[in-house]
């Protein structure tokens, strides 16, 4: 069966680059030189100089541009269909944001320009920093890191520089079983103890677990909320009580924003310390590693150990203060990815506070609604309410031996990108689906149409769904092969 | 599954083998049988001490990379080398031939305490 989404169609084989290549071939022509040539070796000393790349491929313009034009048909991309991965991993960037990247002063600032011929950038980061804030909820921000996770390990570092102006640095750092891998990843970078706090049967923080485990040994508890689950912490309040009672503090991993902007504020729940992913709620580009932005929000307490330079306003100009003698020190070049911080702002000018609310309700009302019509036909561990993103079980198709890394690449013939495979850890054979705000009623409806046949496949043809992608210009990948012998890099035959 | 009746097991899916001091440290069939198809196994070298409950090490698959915890403590006696070239052997043999390390126990003691085989089996069943 083909379904209605997708149909088949030409995909231009290619060879890669290096093999296209013609020894000689050029794809420019020079004048002759109208300045006396120089001898670069006498220049530079022979050890610096060389005669030919080696493998160096040698094409024409129109080569190069077929080439990389081929191969970017290949791919699935957010502007092809939804990515149920949601923002966790992308979201669709609008192109305002583009638009407002490329203007000329701010594409081609410059970081070393004098701060008299940078005020306007200036400006852009001040007005994220107090879009952010209020966002937040929070007394003060940096917008340095740049990315998710370079934004935990900055604010564990805050955490970490605080209480050692308080005489110890602490040992332990908790986090719940639902937790991010790159939260335990961050304690043990920031030379922390881990210790794991268990979920109760509703998905949450145990609060008498959590009671026990916090001691004056305890730096900080890391939460993400809503948590991995999709499912809003509660008792976050109760939680963080908790925490400061023990002089302890309550660090949020904002990957999940997405589900609070303009409904919630971690300030106002007891957050002391969090980071944003601007590549996620915020909307730029993500993927191919970066470049991202992770700023980090702090309460009062900790903003003295901010990294450098801070912002400033003095006499009317913006200026950066590196007088910050209780200071972390750097933690990125300049104040971080400042083309990230532009797009950031535009998606947040372009919505409004009024349109970051309605994309929030959106992103929520649209993963409740996937809950809604796939529950009759996948096990759901946590079956309550959910907030931007809902998680299933393979349990029921496990029974029949298809897991849910096999449902994710059949979904790839229904013209969908897999949905999150196996996370959260702490539910068996997850599938993890986020939609997003910006998914219509229709791509929805596309979605559960796909995922609902794929379940009665896995009844009736388990075969084609073990078997799967059918319909790609490649098979399934032999990912284990791939994985004890790696080949990571061309060389010719 | 056959789990040994000589071994003994934690709540992580460790077993541990003890003989004259020396103990025998693996994963079971269950903990490979989640991770799926192993890729790389990360061991101490011999010398090296592990404590009992912490990690010593962590094992690969395509799906995730899960530390491994010492179900005794003491010094690292012996790594298994085969693991480094073929850690498929870890799918297939992980009660024999796919051992991780050998630990010279500084408190033999601490092995009644762990889960025995029937033990075992009912926590797993309960787990899955």
């Amino acid at each position: 069966m083909i379904p209605s989404k997708v149909r088949r169609h030409l995909v231009q084989n290619e060879h890669l680059i290096f093999e296209q290549s013609s020894p000689g071939k050029k794809g420019y022509q020079l004048p002759a030189l109208d300045v006396p040539e120089v001898d670069s070796v006498a220049a530079l000393g022979a050890g610096n100089v060389r005669a030919a790349i080696e493998d160096f491929p040698e094409v024409s313009e129109v080569e190069v541009i077929r080439h990389f034009t081929r191969l970017s048909t290949w791919n699935y991309a957010i502007d092809l269909g939804m990515y149920p991965l949601g923002s966790c991993t992308m979201k669709y960037n609008p192109r305002i944001n583009e638009a407002v990247a490329r203007i000329e002063g701010l594409a081609w600032a410059h970081p070393y320009q004098p701060e008299s011929l940078s005020q306007g950038a200036m400006e852009v980061t001040e007005r994220l920093e107090q879009a952010l804030l209020e966002i937040t909820g929070l007394d003060a921000i940096t917008l340095q890191p740049a990315a998710g996770a370079h934004g935990e390990l900055t604010g564990i570092l805050l955490v970490r520089a605080f209480l050692e102006a308080q005489g110890s640095p602490r040992k332990r750092i908790l986090t719940p079983d639902s937790a991010h891998g790159t939260n335990p990843a961050t304690a043990g970078i920031a030379g922390y103890e881990v210790r794991n706090i268990r979920s109760n049967d509703q998905g949450m923080i145990d609060l008498e677990e959590l009671a026990r485990a916090v001691d004056s040994d305890v730096a900080a508890l890391m939460v993400t909320n809503p948590n991995t689950l999709g499912v809003f912490e509660e008792n976050i309040v109760k939680a963080a009580d908790i925490l400061h009672a023990k002089g302890a503090m309550v660090y949020m991993d904002g990957a999940n924003m997405n589900a609070l902007v303009g409904i919630a504020r971690p300030g106002d729940f007891g957050i002391d310390v969090m980071h944003l992913n601007l590549h996620k709620t915020f909307s730029t580009p993500h993927g191919g590693g970066g470049p991202g932005g992770g700023p980090v929000a702090v309460r009062k307490h900790l903003e003295p150990f901010l990294p450098v330079p801070r912002l400033r306003r003095l006499n009317d100009a913006l200026t950066w203060d590196y007088d910050r003698p209780q200071s972390i020190g750097k933690v990125k070049a300049f104040y971080g990815n400042f083309g990230v911080l532009v797009r950031a702002l535009a998606y947040i000018y372009a919505h409004g506070g009024p349109g970051l609310r309605n994309a929030t309700v959106d992103a929520v009302l649209n993963a409740n609604y996937l809950r809604h019509r796939l529950r009759p036909y996948f096990d759901l561990p946590y079956d309550r309410p959910n907030m931007h993103e809902v998680v299933f079980s393979d349990d029921r198709q496990a029974a029949k031996g298809v897991r849910t890394g096999d449902m994710a690449k059949r979904l790839i013939d229904y013209g969908f990108h897999p949905y999150t495979v196996s996370f959260p850890l702490i539910v068996h054979g997850a599938l993890m689906i986020e939609p997003t705000e910006t998914e219509s009623k229709r791509e929805l409806d596309q979605f559960v149409e796909a995922m609902i046949a794929i379940a009665s496949e896995v009844d009736d043809e388990p075969q084609t769904v073990l078997t799967a992608p059918h319909m790609t210009r490649t098979t399934k990948v032999d990912e284990v092969t791939a994985a004890r012998k790696p080949i990571v890099r061309w060389r010719p035959a | 599954m056959n789990y040994p009746e000589k071994y003994r097991y934690t709540k992580e899916h460790e077993w541990v083998a003890l003989e004259d001091g020396i103990a025998t440290i693996g994963i079971t069939h269950h903990a490979q049988s989640e991770l799926g198809d192993i890729v790389y196994v990360d061991l101490p070298k011999p010398g090296a001490s592990v404590e009992k409950g912490k990690t010593f090490g962590s094992v690969e698959s395509v799906k995730a990379v899960s530390d491994i915890y010492a179900p005794v403590g003491g010094e690292v006696t012996e790594a298994n080398d085969l693991l480094a070239t073929k850690p498929e052997k870890l799918n297939e043999d992980p009660h024999g031939a796919a051992w991780l390390i050998r630990v010279r126990a500084s408190n033999p003691e601490e092995f009644p305490h762990l889960m025995d085989a029937a033990e075992y089996q009912t926590y797993v069943g309960a787990e899955s």
